[in-house]
């Protein structure tokens, strides 16, 4: 019990830092604003490629035909619909962790999350590549 | 963030690393990928029943909220109105069309 009121504290926080651009501004100092319109345009860089996995999953339950694996094609789907959701919120919160290091003057922070998404997306274009080989076998 | 980039960013004078310009250019290619998803979205919703066409419309009206949030962000005259909120508003407004999707998907399946 004391555990989720502990996760919802933290994601309150979080979506609090957000949209708190008050709170934002008055901590540190006013970096030059080139700083921050770099650090923007990193944000929407990562939500460009939010939008591209979305546009992926849709592509893959309009565009795919039926596979021999039931509702295989929907799982595809939904996987690449909430990897593009799970992008664009981790956009939004190293843009204001950037945003408050900058202005604090401290490090950047340091983010796993590149690496495990190119992980994620290399797994899945290797499963593509042993699918299609395996479908040229069978056909042959 | 101070929010209002100077406007100073015309050949000749103020920024010479055209700062202000790259970033009101991303904000276009955001929308402008925001539009794509947007339309094979509406694609997937119409099913010919009016709950398709309600959840087209949902579709619609969440790219038009978007794209009035960061379009106005991106241009000069609405840039002191929209500041750096902005910013967390389109970012929930793409994980609520992907919430939107996964919902459409499903309908598919049932």
């Amino acid at each position: 019990m004391s555990a989720t009121k502990r996760i919802i504290g933290v994601v309150w926080q979080a979506i609090r830092r957000w949209f708190d651009p008050s709170d934002l501004n008055s901590v540190g100092t006013t970096p030059d604003y080139r700083f921050s319109l770099a650090n923007e345009r990193t944000f929407l860089a990562w939500l460009r490629t939010g939008l591209a996995l979305i546009a992926g999953g849709l592509a893959a339950a309009q565009f795919l035909p039926p596979l021999p694996l039931r509702h295989l094609r929907e799982a595809i789907a939904v996987a690449l619909l909430l990897l593009g959701a799970t992008v664009a919120i981790r956009a939004v919160d190293h843009w204001s962790r950037t945003e408050r290091a900058i202005r604090l003057g401290e490090r950047l922070p340091a983010s796993r999350f590149p690496a495990v998404l190119a992980l994620i997306v290399a797994v899945g274009a290797l499963l593509l590549v042993v699918a299609v080989l395996a479908k040229g076998m069978s056909v042959r | 963030m101070s929010g209002v980039p100077p406007r100073g960013d015309a050949p000749g004078g103020g920024d010479p690393g055209l700062q202000p310009e790259r970033t009101r250019l991303a904000w276009r290619r955001m929308g402008l990928a925001y539009t794509v998803v947007t339309v094979l979205a509406v694609r997937l919703a119409l099913t010919g029943d009016t709950a398709g066409a309600l959840l087209a419309g949902v579709t619609v009206l969440t790219w038009w909220a978007t794209l009035v949030v960061g379009w106005g962000r991106a241009t000069g005259r609405r840039q002191a109105r929209i500041d750096t909120r902005a910013v967390p508003l389109v970012a929930l407004g793409t994980v609520g069309l992907a919430l939107l999707c996964v919902s459409l998907v499903l309908r598919g399946v049932w």
